[in-house]
């Protein structure tokens, strides 16, 4: 217990740089994944067959994979990148695809009556899509969302193996000076991730059983 | 929702609008894969030294190696055992959470809860180093025992999900016979709740199959850290981008053959869940 109270300083220096690699890339996988979603969902083959090929492609690599490509590679192509960079870069395109999944099952949960009673009434395109469709789709997705947040928070720990300082980086260090406290150093990096991951799980769960659809 | 229902069948003039913007979509695509490749391909000068473009043969005739091949193989093989042990783990340990979190008795329940919500909420990666650093087992159980806790405690929140979407009488009907409430929840209740949710399971074990790829971190010898940092450290710098399209192919072919698997068996078993609920659980990353 010691030990983690002694370490205190360098837990939050890395707690922070997780945070902040999870806000950059949690923003920018979101605008992304909007964007691609979008693409998918319209009615040009064009657009809808590049979106999926992103997609699957992206969906399909691991998340190490996708990170060497950033930190490693890149800068061997001749790319300047610091690696704060390049891991934000690579968390943000590795979920921006799940972004797009989950927005796209949401406008996909909503049953198709909904849509054909909008057009019925004599509603074009975008008023049925505002009016009728994004309402109730926002509420489906809202709650698979946050689970994509939870898992980008977890995956940021990947970061630490391509030389970003964060938390992982920062319980490795301890553990490796702390040889005889091991199991309290790293219960204490343990604990730093669960203060993100567990209040944004609870969240979920409560605005799933609020919004949940009987249908 | 197909999204056909929601305009009018274009006419001559979206559809043209809907070409023209297909095709600039595809120029653009193709212009940003030409300009990649002609890069890659043009030789650069680094630190004084030209090295030759990307796609030079000297910069892949290590293909031509049936040893390189074999080493990729073993890579493969070492991915696909951690990866088979790994899920055979997480099914066993998911069915026993599952079955504790649904127990009537609140001192079982509630400690699985904690212990389940403590595996779920905390990455993958840092349970292996738990393992690797507080025991002896050495990298390759770090990441087989971490990837089966991990996977374990989701795949029993899968499980339980797919148990509560059972009608309730399933049950009732099987207290009824005078089977106990273990008798009933092995026989009858769990064969449909696996079923049920095999598809989100199979997807789950996607995710599994590409988390062994953080054994390059850990230390243990899978596909990723075989070609990326011993053949790339053995035969040199040079061959770095070769090596990682070959094992970007590679795991694009695994993940893609099993997520099409996934998909055909949601398909067969479609309508049996509700979508969103479907999307959640599939929507880990």
């Amino acid at each position: 217990m010691n030990a983690v109270i002694d370490n205190l300083p360098s837990y939050l220096q890395g707690f922070g740089l997780t945070l902040s690699l999870f806000a950059i890339a949690g923003a920018g996988a979101l605008v992304l994944g909007t964007l691609v979603a979008a693409m998918r969902i319209s009615p040009v083959p064009g657009l809808s067959g590049a979106a999926a090929v992103y997609t699957e492609a992206l969906r399909n690599t691991p998340l190490t994979l996708v990170l060497f490509f950033c930190a490693i590679i890149l800068p061997y192509l001749g790319a300047t990148l610091p690696y704060f960079a390049a891991a934000s870069i690579g968390l943000t395109l590795y979920t921006s695809p799940f972004v797009a999944e989950a927005l796209r099952s949401g406008v996909n949960g909503v049953p198709i009556g909904q849509a054909e009673a909008a057009r019925s009434l004599g509603m074009g395109f975008g008023q049925s899509l505002t009016l009728v469709i994004f309402p109730q789709a926002f509420r489906t997705v809202i709650p698979p969302l946050v689970n994509v947040l939870v898992a980008l928070a977890k995956n940021t720990s990947v970061a630490g193996g391509f030389f970003v300082a964060e938390l992982f980086t920062v319980g490795k260090k301890l553990a490796n000076a702390n040889g005889d406290n091991i199991i309290p150093i790293l219960l204490g990096v343990a604990f730093f991730y669960l203060v993100i991951t567990i209040p944004l799980g609870v969240l979920s769960a409560r605005l799933e059983k609020r919004w949940v659809v009987r249908r | 929702m197909s999204s056909s229902v929601l305009f009018d069948a274009p006419g001559p003039k979206s559809r043209r609008r809907s070409r023209t913007l297909s095709i600039v979509t595809l120029v653009v695509v193709a212009a940003v894969v030409v300009w990649v490749v002609l890069t890659l391909a043009a030789p650069r000068v680094s630190s004084g030294i030209t090295l030759p473009g990307s796609f030079d043969p000297t910069r892949w005739d290590i293909f031509a190696d049936p040893r390189v091949w074999r080493g990729i193989g073993l890579g493969v093989l070492a991915t696909l055992q951690a990866a088979a042990l790994a899920a055979v783990l997480a099914l066993a340990i998911g069915i026993g959470f599952s079955t504790l979190r649904t127990s009537v008795h609140a001192w079982v329940r509630v400690p699985t809860t904690v212990v389940l919500e403590f595996f779920r909420g905390m990455p993958v990666l840092l349970l292996m180093l738990f393992i690797l650093l507080a025991s002896s087992f050495g990298s390759f159980w770090a990441v087989v025992l971490a990837l089966g806790l991990y996977n374990g405690a989701i795949i029993g929140e899968i499980l339980r999900a797919g148990l509560a979407s059972l009608p309730l009488g399933q049950r009732e009907a099987g207290l009824s016979l005078g089977l106990t409430r273990l008798q009933a929840k092995t026989f009858i209740e769990f064969p449909q709740a696996f079923r049920q949710m095999l598809p989100v399971i199979v997807a789950q074990l996607v995710v599994l199959l590409k988390d062994t790829s953080l054994g390059f971190i850990v230390g243990y010898n899978e596909l990723i850290r075989t070609t990326m940092n011993q053949m790339a450290s053995f035969y040199g710098n040079r061959y770095l981008l070769s090596l990682f399209l070959v094992t970007l192919v590679i795991y694009l072919a695994i993940n893609l053959s099993l997520s099409a698997f996934a998909r055909r068996l949601a398909r067969r078993r479609g309508g049996a869940v509700r979508p969103g609920f479907l999307a959640k659980l599939g929507n880990r990353a």
